[in-house]
């Protein structure tokens, strides 16, 4: 069974635990600037979004590398990007309609949301369970949950 | 480690900067942040100097754990002599500025001399630039912010800046960063005006590493996170209501200063307090607060994010204002509200937004509103005075238009810049003025919480709540329960509370923390993180150096036991009403023991011992 991020915005503080605990995962360092999940802040609204890859099933990116150093982590799901094969082409930073796949300067090839290989340390350093790594066939539960908490038992028989 | 071991110096008068290491023996003994930049500062000054002239310096200082993981690990402070009380000045503030800084690979900013111009500072990484900053000046702190990102083109751009209000000379402006985040008080937004800098926009790419044992260091930040979690304040309390958790617990103690501290009870305290913000308004169905906000790596996110009602008189046909915005804070809505008896939610949220859009500090102000309406209550100020608005308590408008007035240097908007002491003094009455050290005290009547009379009598930079928050143990019971009606043994916890206070704001991380955390919390964090062995008693010790150095600089500014001392109010006037009835602050009763304690003289200067035990040159 695979599980994917789980995001609900209505429960993120805009701490930035995520974004923190991702690049320290992926880099050994604390910089949100290289984070792949990244927490968007409106601030007029006084909403805070976190975001990252949905590893769509036919990944664009995936589909359209050129060499084919994108692949699927059988154990995940994850969409991976293969270091040793990137080129740096940046097709997939195109082809991606999320904005979820980006170029790295400092090594010249592409990062992506890799689940860190199934355990996600930004689903774990969330203080709010704004994120969250659920079922992956379940992602709507939690929202089933609070609407099938607003019916009136005594009304529907 | 865990130091970048750079500072920037910024030489405003020739428009240079350089990069120069930290001094890495006086980070052993000062820490970070507010001890280290106190440290920078004395070293570098003269205590005698103008606060506004170009001898004064500004030093932007983050701590060691910013940047990291830590939670509330994104403090910065900032630290100058204060043009408000001449006292040493040093301003926390949260937000993403601080970390920003730290990832672009800075300990800290020095800032000396002045601009022949306006100019602000772009921190990219390893290069600084001033940039004219013409354009902006005049401008708020918020179209400055907007202005900024749109010159650089970059989202993720840091920006703290100073508003109108700052330029105007108004004495108590603070530096604003990420729009409503404050160093707010004792005037560093002033000092910053007074350099001709207007702003300090950050983008930091390079991460913070350098930690010495990062197995250890997260396993010491995760366990702290989880004390934060299952404590009742910072798990439960504060993200709910935020400090204004506080409004009617302290009202009902009769400790909550009213009406220009008259009063030590205000009947409209439940219409202002967390749990009105909570109540949705008639009007629109929504409530005063849309969410709760950490600042960076918080894991408590007590920070209130609020709207005014869109139809309420201060924004009717002003959509600018129909947004969300740093909502209120405790000691904010007690300034605004309680102190000015205005018990309109609205209108203290408006007011509040105003001191953010243009960078000066609610305490201070709504302090001096208070002391304004009681000096036109007693006929010594006309309404001609007070720019044709009449000034009685209880006036939303006089409130509201007394923010639109010192946001942009308008009439008698000049005059209550200038703080509540300068106002009552001209008047001719000093004694009206609730203020130590021409700092306006805060949301604390000390004759219900005898320990917070001692600890505003004595803080560094003036009446504060934040160098020795006794309030914890008299009230809440953290870590133990005092009575907070009684001065015995008040000296020994004042001086508890005000040298850990000292170390904790010197580590990067937020003192709110402390409703749950104690030094044995902390100090595993800063020991995996940070060269050198880093025990809770070496921090208590570092604290104890830090608030000596500071004492140190006041006395040889000419600012020494004389002032150590409250307003009449508080020693002569009794509490009228609540458990606190017939009490007035006993400070003649603490304060020699508080001396002794210290290790000072009677006349209140660290001995020679004392010195020399701390090693303080």
């Amino acid at each position: 069974m695979y599980r994917a991020l789980s995001i609900d915005p209505g429960k993120c503080t805009g701490c930035l635990q995520c974004e923190l605990a991702c690049s320290y995962e992926h880099t050994g360092r604390f910089n949100p600037a290289k984070s792949l999940i990244r927490v968007f802040t409106f601030h007029s609204e006084g909403r805070f979004v976190p975001y990252t890859c949905t590893q769509c099933t036919e990944a664009w990116c995936m589909q359209t590398c050129p060499v084919d150093a994108i692949a699927i982590n059988t154990g995940t799901g994850a969409k991976e990007v293969l270091e040793s094969v990137c080129v740096g082409c940046k097709v997939c930073t195109i082809a991606c309609p999320f904005g979820t796949i980006n170029y790295e300067q400092t090594t010249g090839k592409v990062v992506k949301c890799d689940l860190c290989g199934g355990d996600p340390a930004c689903a774990r350093a969330c203080p709010t369970e704004a994120i969250t790594f659920v079922d992956a066939d379940q992602t709507g539960y939690e929202k089933m949950r609070h609407w099938a908490a607003t019916t009136d038992a005594a009304a529907s028989a | 480690m865990s130091w970048t071991g750079k500072v920037l110096r910024v030489d405003l008068t020739a428009g240079r900067v350089a990069s120069e290491p930290l001094n890495a023996e006086w980070a052993q003994a000062y820490l970070g942040q507010r001890g280290l930049a106190t440290k920078y500062l004395v070293a570098e000054t003269v205590p005698g100097c103008d606060p506004l002239g170009p001898d004064n310096k500004m030093i932007f200082t983050t701590g060691p754990l910013t940047g990291t993981m830590a939670s509330t690990g994104g403090r910065y402070s900032v630290v100058t002599k204060g043009p408000l009380t001449g006292c040493v000045a040093c301003s926390n503030s949260g937000g993403f500025l601080g970390q920003e800084l730290k990832n672009a690979g800075w300990d800290m900013i020095i800032f000396e001399g002045r601009s022949p111009a306006p100019v602000y500072l772009y921190v990219e990484n390893e290069q600084a630039t001033l940039m004219p900053a013409e354009e902006i000046w005049g401008q708020s702190v918020w179209k400055t912010d907007a202005w900024l990102h749109r010159r650089h083109q970059d989202p993720l751009l840091r920006v703290a800046a100073v508003g109108r209000a700052t330029e105007t000379g108004c004495l108590y402006a603070g530096v604003i960063n990420d729009l409503h985040r404050a160093a707010g008080r004792s005037g560093v937004g002033t000092v910053m005006a007074s350099k001709n800098l207007k702003a300090v926009a950050v983008r930091g790419t390079l991460g913070v590493g350098n930690i010495k044992d990062p197995a250890r260091f997260m396993t010491a930040v995760n366990a702290a996170k989880q004390v934060l979690a299952g404590n009742a304040v910072t798990g439960q309390g504060l993200p709910a209501y935020g400090t204004q958790v506080l409004m009617n617990v302290i009202n009902e103690i009769g400790a909550l200063p009213t009406r220009n501290t008259r009063e030590v009870q205000f009947e409209g305290a439940p219409r202002i307090s967390g749990e009105a913000m909570h109540e949705p308004r008639p009007s629109d169905g929504k409530p005063n607060l849309t969410t709760n906000a950490g600042c960076f790596a918080c894991t408590i996110a007590c920070g209130r994010i609020s709207t005014v009602d869109r139809g309420h008189f201060t924004v009717k046909n002003k959509p600018e204002y129909w947004g969300n915005s740093g909502g209120l804070e405790y000691e904010a809505a007690w300034a605004l509200g309680a102190d000015t008896g205005v018990d309109d939610l609205d209108a203290l949220t408006f007011a509040n937004f105003l001191c953010n859009e243009d960078g000066f500090d609610p305490i201070s102000f709504g302090a001096t509103v208070a002391a304004a309406m009681e000096l036109y209550g007693r006929g010594v100020l006309s309404v001609e005075q007070t720019g044709g608005v009449p000034f009685d308590f209880g006036s939303s408008v006089a409130l509201t238009k007394a923010a639109e007035w010192v946001a942009t240097g308008a009439g008698f908007g000049r005059e209550l810049g200038l703080g509540s002491r300068r106002l009552c003094e001209k008047y001719g009455h000093p004694e009206l003025s609730m203020t130590v050290k021409s700092q306006e005290f805060p949301a604390y009547d000390p004759r219900g919480i005898q320990g917070m009379g001692l600890a505003y009598a004595t803080s560094n930079r003036g009446a504060c709540h934040l160098r020795g928050y006794t309030v914890a143990s008299e009230v809440l019971g953290i870590p133990e329960k005092t009575d907070p009606l009684t001065t015995e043994g008040k000296p020994a916890l004042v001086k508890a509370f005000q040298d850990a206070t000292a170390a904790v704001d010197s580590s990067g991380l937020c003192v709110f923390t402390t409703f749950a955390w104690t030094l044995e919390d902390i100090a595993p964090q800063i020991d995996a993180a940070c060269e050198g062995e880093w025990t809770p008693e070496r921090l208590v010790e570092l604290g104890e150096r830090i608030w000596n150095l500071e004492r140190d600089y006041n006395l040889r500014a000419g600012i020494g036991a004389e002032q150590d001392t409250l307003p009449e109010r508080l020693l002569r006037e009794a509490a009228p009403t609540g458990p606190a009835k017939g009490k007035v602050v006993g400070l003649a009763q603490m304060l020699p023991e508080y001396y002794r304690l210290r290790g000072w003289s009677a006349d209140g200067v660290p001995t020679p011992e004392t010195r020399a035990r701390l090693g303080l040159a």
